[in-house]
């Protein structure tokens, strides 16, 4: 059975489909990437496979379960069980620290563990920035909080919208670098973005135009 | 976790929550000031209105008696019985004596003054009494007429003034007399001669009489310790349908009915207590006084009580405003909760915690800032202070939470309405 599968979803505002009858399977361990120009259909896709949304029509299937049907209560406890976000903007709370960021999705997931969440840090590179506020940390650091935030509660899938579209050269590569180790590690990891050199390093890319998809590209130098 | 994101949010965002706590103060400051206003109106509104004379008449049972016979007025008494002036502390023995501002006892005579009949009458005007309670109080004409203007010299002082008498100014220009004259006033019974210390403007009937102490016009009547009336001054709250009821008959009450009517400060059961000490007298309101007070009373405090609603509906608007404002901008914090897991009632209890330790702190410092302005609002209306109740408190602290809730309800409905995927992903 594949982590997740999406039959035939579409998403409908009004006059306008963000996604047509798209679908797709990943697969536990994969790293997709997913591609595409504005408008195109990337966070509508990504905001449904993260249970922020419900799409119109279709089937999405994570681990077996169509989260199409569920209720906003159960789709909260989903992304809280079994998804970890990471955004563009990072969204960190600004007035808890580094650490405490970290620790606030230990909290609602179950309980909060100072030392674990100085554990992802630690992983991310950012143990001695723990108690630091988010205006305190560069937007390379910033994301790596957020980044740790996110594999805190041992995901079963980590999902990333545009990871790097606010980084420069050197914390891309930081971000990427953690990716890569994420992958190693076995995280199922699906990225958003709209740069080649990220959606390279996926094992998969998938490029969508006008809601559906238009392409599918195996990477085959996984770097 | 959960009061480290709540003292975060506190400390780290202080400009936020001080105009939050500001609003609040602002409400609670008003209601402390227009609650304890409000309960303690009553007293300086009645303090006020003590000002105009006494609001109970005290008779002779048989005197009572024949005047309702013969429906005769206070001008055309028949005189034929009289109270014992040893009576009169009793007054300040009832069940209301707190209530009980002032008193006086009278009795009327005619005197022989350069050969014009005058009328005198004798009351106390500072007497000193010593209550078997312990209880030591001055009582008399001073307090209780006290918009009599002394046109000329002063009040008469009982102690220093034992054989002083208050002519009215209508009979002083008559008789031509003149503060610090001695006067003769004579009767069949006694002849006294008697310095006059004070000219007085009553503006009414008084004024074509004289008035001195109690004793000299007991002497001149022969009466011995008798008097004809006391007037008493006493607050009062203002009469409902179980006073009206108990006015009409007393026994008509049920037990429960006579208890509270016993028990609250209503005209008619200050004068039913005064009737159950003096057995012979019969106490009486002065109902045009009475009934102007009770209206007074009652518009006062409604005006009060609308002041205060509309005060904490005000305050109600600004926290809402300033809740509603606050969540706006934190919308991505809010998101950023729900979309790693947080459901909507630990996010609402989270903000509705910070809200609500605000409020806390906001409306103890509007308590404080509260009893400056009914201090201040004290002094210029009533020229004395008013005393901070402590029932207060917790209609204040009541009321504030409850205002808050209200006011953070659109900012809830708000927080509950948001999509994270809307305010993190701006669709």
């Amino acid at each position: 059975m594949s982590l997740l599968e999406l039959k035939d979803v579409s998403k409908i505002y009004g006059p306008l489909k963000a996604l047509d009858k798209v679908s797709l399977t990943v697969e536990e361990g994969e790293w997709v990437a997913i591609m595409g120009p504005s408008g195109s259909g990337k966070s509508t896709m990504m905001n449904i496979i993260s249970c922020l949304d419900t799409p119109t029509e279709g089937q999405v299937l994570l681990d077996g379960v169509d989260i199409a049907k569920e209720n906003s209560k159960r789709l909260t406890e989903i992304r809280r069980d079994k998804i970890g976000l990471i955004f563009q903007q990072f969204h960190l709370v600004n007035y808890l620290t580094a650490l405490e960021n970290v620790m606030v999705a230990q909290y609602y997931h179950s309980m909060p563990d100072e030392a674990e969440a100085m554990e992802a840090l630690e992983m991310v590179g950012l143990k001695d920035r723990a108690k630091h506020l988010p205006a305190q940390l560069s937007g390379g650091e910033q994301q790596r909080v957020c980044i740790a935030r996110a594999l805190t509660n041992h995901p079963e899938i980590m999902l990333a919208d545009e990871p790097t579209g606010n980084l420069d050269e050197a914390n891309e590569n930081i971000v990427l670098d953690l990716f890569r180790q994420l992958h190693k590690a076995g995280t199922t990891l699906i990225v958003v973005t709209h740069d080649p050199e990220v959606a390279d390093v996926a094992g998969r890319t998938i490029i969508l135009e006008h809601g559906k998809i238009k392409k599918e590209v195996i990477n085959s130098k996984e770097k | 976790m959960f009061l480290r994101m709540v003292k975060g949010a506190l400390t780290r965002q202080k400009g936020k929550m001080v105009m939050i706590a500001f609003t609040i103060l602002l409400g609670a400051s008003l209601a402390t000031a227009m609650l304890n206003i409000m309960f303690d109106v009553g007293d300086k509104v009645n303090q006020e209105l003590k000002a105009y004379g006494a609001n109970i008449i005290v008779k002779p049972k048989d005197n009572s008696v024949l005047e309702d016979l013969y429906e005769v007025d206070g001008e055309d008494e028949i005189q034929s019985s009289y109270l014992q002036e040893n009576e009169i502390g009793k007054i300040k023995t009832i069940f209301w004596t707190y209530s009980i501002v002032d008193f006086a006892p009278f009795l009327e005579t005619t005197a022989d003054v350069n050969g014009t009949a005058v009328t005198v009458t004798g009351s106390w005007f500072n007497h000193h009494l010593s209550l078997p309670s312990g209880e030591e109080l001055d009582a008399g004409i001073v307090g209780l007429r006290s918009w009599w203007d002394i046109e000329d010299g002063q009040w008469l002082d009982e102690k220093v003034n034992p054989d002083g008498i208050m002519v009215g100014t209508t009979l002083a220009q008559t008789l031509g007399i003149r503060a610090g004259d001695r006067i003769t006033l004579t009767t069949d019974n006694a002849s006294k001669n008697l310095l006059v210390v004070g000219i007085y403007n009553s503006g009414a009937d008084d004024d074509d009489q004289m008035i001195t102490n109690l004793d000299i016009v007991q002497e001149l009547a022969n009466t011995g310790d008798l008097i004809s009336s006391i007037e008493v001054s006493a607050l009062t709250s203002p009469d409902d349908e179980l006073a009206q009821k108990a006015a009409r008959d007393p026994m008509s009450l049920s037990v429960s009915e006579y208890e509270v009517w016993y028990c609250t400060a209503y005209v008619s059961s200050i004068c039913y207590q005064i009737q159950e000490v003096i057995p012979d007298a019969v106490a009486s309101p002065v109902r045009q006084v009475a009934d102007s007070e009770g209206a007074i009373m009652e518009k006062t405090q409604l005006l009060m009580i609308l002041i205060t609603i509309l005060s904490l509906l005000g305050s109600a608007l600004g926290i809402s405003n300033l809740v509603t404002a606050s969540v706006m901008e934190r919308s991505n914090e809010i998101g950023l909760l729900k979309a790693i897991g947080a459901k909507d009632g630990a996010v609402s209890s989270l903000v509705l915690t910070e809200i609500l330790i605000t409020a806390v702190i906001g409306g103890i410092a509007g308590y404080f800032v509260g009893y400056g302005f009914a201090q201040i609002i004290g002094k210029s209306v009533f020229d004395s202070s008013i005393e901070m109740k402590p029932i207060v408190i917790p209609i204040v602290s009541v009321l504030i939470i409850l205002v808050t809730l209200a006011g953070s309800i659109p900012a809830i409905r708000m927080l509950l309405k948001m999509k994270p995927a809307e305010v993190l992903h701006g669709r």
